[in-house]
């Protein structure tokens, strides 16, 4: 146990540090919990599919020069796209045949390790340098100061996060996929393309992992093919958390995990950073499986 | 064409498995090629093979238990082999105890490990199961990194002591290591069998059709896949104490998602919920990359390729869909029935 010093500032430096890291979790979180929304399934390539954003984001912003703005938005089309792919490809044929949901579950453990394996293969496994986002130096906010690469990380997540809500809360598409998330049977009925809505949502999840992807990677500064797991797993235990199928609990859990991932790193040594996702993950699934907001309810048999 | 040899295939089982002499003499003969391959002059690399496909066949015999049997998908299994090849190493390094006791120490604390993980997630539905295990393993490859003063951390574990058989040192010359496994693989699909052939396996079996029924007929379901967990646990650590004593060496990659990922896809490619898929699976794609060391590169692309294909075209598996015990994945009757573009 090491006591961290510094009082207020350096408080304060971590909480900040957790909020960072916790927006950036959220906007994987929201993919997870957007598929299993609709599907009723835990879409486990949604890590990987958060590598490949950030490496497609890696070729343009660095083999191609063109800067970080067209990265980030050629990159939210790859993913998107690659979303939709996995979907047509390998879920949707399984829907058709109504497959057992044990079925999809490893298809999709199959789709990932596919992926992360084919950036193995092009990109090399060895981490790659990737420019640091937003460095306008140290910005003075009063007494504080903060890293104007977290704040616009912060800022750039919470506008995301924000237009995913306006979409699914206020426009018609959103009104689709919230219908397809009540019954997709009715809304089919009412005269909802489901299959399009279906594809819509793995659109919106490789977007938001496409821009966590490339945010995490200017934060941090490296990009390597197997990004996306332990990612992958940090966000899906913000998903439980704030209880998956929830946007707003997706965001909370996102949060808290950030946070206590940023105590735990100060207090106990950057050895166990990862396993508090986990650990919180457990406890979510002992004591509320459904999490925070959840409304529906696991399976519990 | 492909259907036409695998049709083949079990109707020669099936001849063998109807008549008695057949079977009996068919058993003797395997027994004795099993015995005489290190003795007739077999290159090096094919004898360690040989052995590398026995330690895949526990792993995946256990981890068939749970997926194939009971219905849940763990892609955290490298965790227990990781448990028991640690506990195993460190006891005889620490108190020189044969790898006889140490194997059994290691596999039974993989196990208790299998009961902490299973006791707060099998009440839940079984995607929370996978995560958790996928979680899990990587939590112990954090704690086996880490915890430097038990571990030795990134180093790993060197100078792992040989198995010792009665004085003999068993080694990969002298035929001992492959005897060793294929003595641990036979005992392993007794006990597997003779589970799955109980009223336990019926349960685990309902359980995999259908959890909700199998409540209603008064299944413990909850207990019985703790129970089913602990035992898989168990055989995965005792796959991961030979693998350290066979290899001497053991650090905190030596047991990755890699493993998991190869352990299941020999479960699906196999058949789940048969005994026999185990043991051509393993055979089959523990030695491909070998055979096609051009493909070295995308050996793990092909390993996705085969849950993905193998799921979507022929889920019960190259062996599977014969008899009731196997996993035929019906097809049930879900939201999505709807979703067809008319």
């Amino acid at each position: 146990m090491k006591k961290p010093k510094g009082g207020d500032t350096l408080l304060f430096q971590q909480i900040f540090d957790g909020l960072t890291l916790g927006m950036v979790y959220a906007l994987i979180a929201v993919g997870y919990s957007l598929v299993f929304g609709i599907l009723r399934l835990v879409n486990f390539s949604h890590g990987s599919v958060y590598a490949f954003g950030a490496h497609i984001a890696l070729v343009v912003a660095v083999s191609m020069q063109w800067g970080i703005f067209p990265a980030l938005l050629i990159s939210i089309i790859a993913t998107g796209f690659l979303g939709i792919l996995i979907d047509k490809l390998s879920l949707k044929p399984l829907r058709e045949k109504k497959s057992k949901p044990i079925a999809a579950l490893i298809t999709t453990i199959g789709v990932s390790y596919i992926i992360q394996n084919l950036l193995m293969i092009i990109f090399g496994s060895q981490s790659k340098w990737f420019p640091k986002i937003f460095n306008y130096g140290i910005i003075k906010l009063g007494s504080i100061s903060v890293n104007s690469t977290q704040l616009f990380i912060f800022l750039v997540s919470l506008l995301l996060l924000i237009i995913l809500t306006v979409i699914i809360q206020k426009t018609k598409v959103g009104l689709a996929m919230r219908a397809v998330e009540q019954n997709p049977k009715a809304a089919h009925l009412m005269g909802i393309n489901v299959n399009y809505i279906v594809s819509f949502t793995f659109f919106l999840g490789g977007a938001s992992a496409a821009i966590a992807g490339t945010l995490i990677s200017g934060y941090y500064q490296v990009v390597y093919p197997n990004m996306g797991f332990i990612a992958g797993l940090k966000a899906f235990s913000a998903a439980v958390l704030g209880g998956i199928g929830v946007l707003y609990g997706s965001v909370i859990g996102g949060l808290v995990v950030g946070l206590s991932e940023s105590f735990a790193v100060s207090y106990f040594g950057g050895g166990y950073r990862d396993a508090v996702a986990f650990v919180i993950l457990i406890l979510v699934l002992i004591i509320r499986p459904k999490g925070i907001f959840g409304k529906k309810d696991i399976t519990k048999v | 064409m492909k259907n036409k040899i695998i049709g083949n295939i079990n109707s020669l089982i099936n001849v063998i498995e109807k008549k008695k002499t057949v079977k009996y003499s068919v058993y003797a003969a395997a027994l004795l090629i099993m015995f005489l391959i290190p003795k007739i002059g077999l290159p090096m690399f094919m004898v360690r093979i040989l052995t590398m496909i026995g330690m895949y066949v526990i792993l995946s015999l256990s981890l068939n238990l749970i997926t194939g049997y009971t219905g849940q998908v763990s892609i955290g299994h490298a965790g227990f082999c990781a448990i028991g090849a640690y506990t195993s190493a460190l006891i005889s390094l620490n108190f020189g105890l044969n790898f006889f006791i140490t194997a059994l120490l290691g596999a039974l604390v993989a196990g208790i490990f299998g009961l902490l993980l299973g006791l707060p997630t099998l009440r839940l539905s079984g995607t929370y199961l996978t995560i958790a295990t996928l979680g899990f393993g990587e939590v112990i490859r954090m704690v086996i990194l880490n915890w430097e003063s038990l571990t030795n951390g990134p180093l790993g574990i060197t100078k792992i002591q040989r198995p010792v058989f009665f004085g003999i040192e068993l080694t990969s010359l002298n035929g001992g290591l492959f005897y060793l496994v294929w003595v641990l693989v036979f005992i392993t699909t007794v006990i597997i069998y003779r589970i799955i052939r109980s009223k336990m396996g019926r349960a685990l079996m309902a359980i995999r059709e259908d959890e909700l029924v199998a409540t209603l007929m008064g299944i413990k379901t909850t207990n019985l896949k703790v129970y089913a967990f602990i035992i898989s646990a168990f055989f995965a650590g005792l796959g991961g104490s030979f693998y350290a004593h066979m290899i001497r060496y053991i650090d905190p990659n030596t047991f990755t998602f890699d493993t998991s990922i190869m352990i299941i896809s020999i479960v699906i490619f196999g058949g789940m919920g048969t005994i026999r898929g185990m043991f051509l699976g393993s055979a089959l794609l523990i030695s491909f990359p070998e055979a096609l060391r051009f493909l070295q590169e995308y050996r793990f692309v092909v390993f996705g390729l085969i849950l993905v294909l193998m799921i979507r075209y022929r889920p019960q598996g190259i062996l599977g869909g014969q008899s009731k015990r196997d996993y035929k994945m019906p097809e049930g009757v879900n939201l999505d029935s709807i979703m067809k573009e008319g």
